[in-house]
C-alpha cells in the first residue's frame, strides 16, 4: 500500500471545493437546527435550487457570474418562503417531513425528461464554468506545495469557495451575538416564552430558514463550479451526510460545521483508499472494490448513530446548549 | 446474563446487537444463495449510486409498467460503439471504457408492435460521463398504445394499480403511524424494514425456491424479530437514557444509512424479480391485472381489517390507542407502556415486512426499494393525520391512487413529485391531516 499517496489524497480533500460546499451547507443547517431549532431535512434541495438557479440562466441567457450568484440567492429565498409558510406554524416534525419532501420534488423536477432542454434531464448540465474561470485573477502557473499543489484555476475555485465559507462563518458569528441571534436561540429553547415577550416567533423562524437556505444554495453553487451539475447528487442521502458533518463538528458553533465537513471529507477519502489499497495488496480478499466503496457509507451511518448517542454536542459543541428538544 | 456485559455501554451494545442480527441474516442469505443466485438474477447495470469504479450507461425501457424485452439501444462515442439489449425486466446497460461524451440512440424498429417512442424525433440522448460513473438514460415509450386505448380505460387501469399500491403502502404507513403514536418518534429506518421484507422473501422464495407460504411466514417472523430487536436493543435503552426525540430520530437516520448499505453490500445493486409462481392475468372490463396483484390486494385488505379489529376490539389494541392518546395518563391507569411499545414495534415491523413482500411482487426488489418509498409512507401518515392509524390508511390510499393515476397526464418520472406536492398542499389547508385532530401550535 502506498501510504504517501493515501495521505496525500486525504490531505488534498481538506481544502477541496467539495469540502467548502459541504461546509457552507452545514453552516446553513447549523443556523436552522443549531441556533433556531428548525429541523431542515431538505438542505440537498436548497443546494440543488442554488446550483440550478446559477447554472440554467448562465447557459440560457448568458448571465454573468454575479447575476448567476444573485439568481441562486433569490431562488433559495423563494424556496425558503415556500417551505416556511405552510410549516413554520406547525409542530417541528412537520417541517422535517415537508423539507425532505420538497427537496425530493426539486430533484424529480430537474431530472424529468420533459425538461431536458432546460435542466439537462438525468444527465445534468455542464459547460457553464467559463464566466467563473474568466474572472480568475491568478496568472497561469503552479501554486502551493505537497498535497496542495494547484493550477491557477484550481487555486481560484478554492480561494473563491473558502472565502465564502469564511464570510459565512463571520456573518453567523456576528448575527448570533446580536439581539437577533439571542431571540432566535430563545425560540430554540422555549418558543412560548419568547412569544410571551411579544416577539414575532414566526417571523424570526422564517428569517432563520431563509438565511440557512441561502447558505445552502451558495454551497450548491460552489459545489458545481469545478464540475457538471448532476441531479443524482442531490438525493436525501446528501442531506443526511451534511447533518453528519454538522453533528460531527458540533451544531450551534461557528467552526463546528467547517471542521466537521473537513473531518468527514478526510475520513471518507482515507477509509476508501485504505480499503482499496488493502484489496489491491491482497490483504483483504473477501470484498470487492465496489463493496469497499459501500463499507465507508456503513461507517458513516454507524458514526452518525454513535455520535448522537454518546457525544450529541460534537467536537466543539456545548452539551447544555444542545439539550433542547424540538 | 446481563451482568456479563456490564462494562459495555448499553446503547453501544444495542447498536452492535442490531447490526449483528442483520449481519447474520444477510450472511445467511449470501452463503445460502450464492450458488443459485447467479441463474436467478438478471444482468443489470451497476448501482445508480455514483461511487463505483466502472462506467456504465443504462436504463429501463417499458410501456407504462410493462418492461419491454429485446429492445436495442446503440451507444457510441470516444471511438466506441456497442448495442445494449433490454432483458425481461426492461433493463439495459452498456459498460463504457472511460469517461467522456457518448450518445445513446433507441432503435425504434426493435420495439414491439403497438409501442412507439413518445417523442419519435428525440430518440438520441447525449450521455456525458464526467463526474458520475453511471448514467441512466430514459426513453419514454407508449405513444403507440395510448392512441388506441381510450382515456377512461387508462384511468380505470391506473386506478386499480393505484389501489393495489395504496393498500401495500398502507401496511407500512400504519406501522409508522403506530410507532409515531406511541413513542412520538419519526422512524427514518422504516424504509429499510420494507426492504428487509422484500430481500428476505427474495432469499427464501426465489433464491432458495421454498414454497410460497413457508417463505412468507419465515419472512414475517424475521421481520417481527427485527422490530423486536430495534426496540429492545436500540430504542428502549435510548428512552431509558432520556435521549431527546430529535436525537433518536437522527439515530434512526444513521441506522437507515448503515442498514441500506449493508443490503447493497450483500445483494449488490441489481434489481431482481420475485418469483411467486403466479403469472396469470385476469381481464375485467377494460382492466387487465395479474392474479398476483389481486391476491396482494386481498391480503392487504384482510390484514388491514384485522389490524382495525385489533385496535378497536382487543384489550391490547385499546391500550395501544390509550398510549397514543396520552402516555402518562395510560401509565397512570395501569397500562404497561413499555410493553405496549414493544408490541407495537413487533406488529409494525411485521406489517412493514409484509408490505415489503407485496411491494417486491408489485415492482421488483433492490437494495434501496424501501428508502425510495419512505417519503411516500411519511406523506401517507402526515396526510391522514400524524399518529392516527386509520388516517394512515386513508392517506396511503390517496397517495397510491394519485401516484398511479397522475401518470395519465404527467410523465412517469414525476409521479412521486405529485404525491409529495399534494402532501404540502394539504398541510397548507388542513395541517392536522385528513383524519387528524386539530391541535393549535404557534
Amino acid at each position: 500500500m502506498d501510504w504517501g499517496q493515501i495521505f496525500n489524497s486525504a490531505a488534498g480533500e481538506l481544502l477541496s471545493p467539495v469540502t467548502a460546499a459541504y461546509a457552507l451547507a452545514a453552516i446553513g443547517i447549523s443556523v436552522h437546527f443549531g441556533y433556531a431549532g428548525l429541523l431542515n431535512f431538505g438542505q440537498a434541495g436548497f443546494m440543488a435550487v442554488g446550483a440550478y438557479a446559477f447554472v440554467v440562466p448562465t447557459l440560457l441567457f448568458d448571465f454573468p457570474m454575479w447575476a448567476g450568484m444573485l439568481s441562486a440567492i433569490a431562488a433559495s429565498v423563494i424556496f425558503a418562503f415556500l417551505l416556511g409558510i405552510p410549516t413554520l406554524r406547525l409542530r417541528a416534525d412537520y417541517l422535517a417531513i415537508v423539507t425532505i419532501a420538497s427537496a425530493e420534488i426539486v430533484r424529480y423536477i430537474v431530472s424529468t425528461t420533459g425538461l431536458t432542454d432546460i435542466t439537462g434531464g438525468a444527465a445534468g448540465l455542464s459547460g457553464f464554468n467559463g464566466g467563473f474561470t474568466a474572472l480568475n485573477p491568478f496568472p497561469p502557473g503552479s501554486y502551493g506545495f505537497g498535497p496542495w499543489t494547484y493550477t491557477a484555476n484550481q487555486l481560484w475555485v478554492r480561494v473563491f469557495g473558502w472565502s465564502i465559507v469564511i464570510l459565512a462563518a463571520i456573518l453567523v458569528y456576528l448575527l448570533m451575538r446580536s439581539p437577533w441571534g439571542r431571540v432566535v436561540k430563545g425560540i430554540r429553547e422555549d418558543e412560548d416564552a419568547v412569544r410571551s415577550l411579544g416577539k414575532n416567533v414566526y417571523g424570526y423562524k422564517m428569517q432563520a430558514l431563509v438565511l440557512g437556505g441561502v447558505l445552502g444554495a451558495l454551497g450548491g453553487v460552489v459545489y458545481v463550479l469545478p464540475r457538471a451539475v448532476q441531479p443524482s447528487n442531490y438525493g436525501t442521502t446528501l442531506t443526511f451526510f451534511i447533518w453528519t458533518m454538522l453533528l460531527l463538528g458540533g451544531a450551534a458553533t461557528v467552526f463546528g460545521p467547517i471542521i466537521g465537513a473537513m473531518i468527514f471529507a478526510v475520513l471518507l477519502t482515507l477509509s476508501d483508499s485504505i480499503l482499496r489499497g488493502a484489496i489491491d495488496a491482497g490483504i483483504i480478499t473477501f470484498i470487492s472494490g465496489t463493496q469497499a466503496g459501500q463499507v465507508r457509507f456503513m461507517i458513516i451511518g454507524l458514526v452518525l448513530m454513535l455520535l448522537v448517542i454518546f457525544r450529541p454536542q460534537g467536537i466543539f459543541g456545548n452539551k447544555k446548549e444542545l439539550s433542547f428538544n424540538v | 446474563m446481563s451482568h456479563l456485559h456490564q462494562h459495555v455501554p448499553p446503547a453501544l451494545r444495542a447498536i452492535s446487537a442490531v447490526f449483528g442480527a442483520i449481519l447474520i441474516a444477510l450472511t445467511l442469505a449470501l452463503t445460502l444463495g450464492a450458488t443459485s443466485a447467479v441463474a436467478q438474477t438478471t444482468p443489470t447495470p451497476e448501482p445508480t449510486a455514483d461511487f463505483t469504479e466502472t462506467y456504465t450507461v443504462g436504463g429501463i425501457i417499458r410501456d407504462d409498467d410493462t418492461p419491454l424485452e429485446g429492445v436495442e439501444v446503440e451507444v457510441e462515442g470516444e471511438g466506441f460503439s456497442e448495442i445494449g439489449v433490454t432483458g425481461d425486466d426492461g433493463r439495459w446497460s452498456v459498460n463504457l471504457p472511460a469517461q467522456g461524451e457518448y450518445t445513446a440512440t433507441l432503435l425504434p424498429e426493435t420495439l414491439p408492435d403497438g409501442v412507439a417512442p413518445r417523442d419519435p424525433d428525440n430518440i438520441t440522448r447525449d450521455v456525458n460521463l464526467g463526474t458520475t460513473n453511471t448514467v441512466n438514460v430514459l426513453f419514454p415509450t407508449g405513444a403507440g398504445t395510448q392512441v388506441t386505448s381510450n382515456i377512461l380505460d387508462t384511468i380505470l387501469t391506473r386506478l386499480v394499480y393505484g389501489l393495489n399500491f395504496g393498500l401495500l403502502l398502507a401496511l407500512g404507513a400504519i406501522g409508522i403511524s403506530l410507532i409515531y403514536g406511541t413513542t412520538k418518534l419519526n422512524n427514518f429506518a422504516h424504509g429499510e424494514m420494507v426492504t428487509f421484507g422484500g430481500v428476505m422473501f427474495l432469499l427464501f422464495g426465489t433464491t432458495l425456491n421454498w414454497p410460497l407460504i413457508p417463505a412468507v411466514l419465515v419472512t414475517l417472523a424475521l421481520s417481527a424479530f427485527v422490530g423486536y430487536a430495534q426496540d429492545a436493543w436500540l430504542l428502549k435503552p435510548l428512552r431509558n437514557k432520556g435521549t431527546g426525540l430529535v436525537q433518536v430520530m437522527i439515530v434512526t437516520i444513521g441506522l437507515s444509512i448503515l442498514v441500506r448499505y449493508l443490503f447493497l453490500f450483500f445483494i449488490g445493486g441489481s434489481t431482481q424479480t420475485l418469483d411467486t409462481g403466479i403469472t396469470n392475468t385476469v381481464t375485467v372490463g377494460p382492466v387487465t391485472i395479474t392474479v398476483a396483484s389481486l391476491v396482494s390486494m386481498g391480503i392487504s385488505i384482510v390484514i388491514l381489517i384485522l389490524v382495525g379489529l385489533f385496535l378497536t376490539r382487543t384489550r391490547i389494541g385499546k391500550a395501544t390507542r390509550a398510549v397514543s392518546d396520552n402516555a402518562s395518563l395510560a401509565a397512570a391507569s395501569g397500562i404497561n407502556v413499555d410493553r405496549i411499545i414493544r408490541i407495537v414495534w413487533i406488529l409494525a415491523a411485521t406489517l412493514t415486512g409484509l408490505s415489503g413482500i407485496l411491494y417486491g411482487v408489485f415492482r421488483q426488489v433492490n437494495w434501496s426499494m424501501g428508502f425510495q418509498i419512505l417519503l411516500l409512507l411519511f406523506a401517507a401518515v402526515t396526510l391522514g393525520g400524524l399518529g392516527s392509524a386509520f388516517g394512515a390508511l386513508v392517506g396511503a390510499l390517496i397517495i397510491g391512487v394519485v401516484t398511479e393515476v397522475s401518470t395519465v397526464w404527467i410523465p412517469n418520472d414525476l409521479r412521486y413529485a405529485v404525491a409529495l406536492l399534494i402532501l404540502i398542499l394539504v398541510l397548507l389547508v388542513r395541517p392536522q391531516g385528513v383524519l387528524g385532530r386539530k391541535e393549535r401550535v404557534g
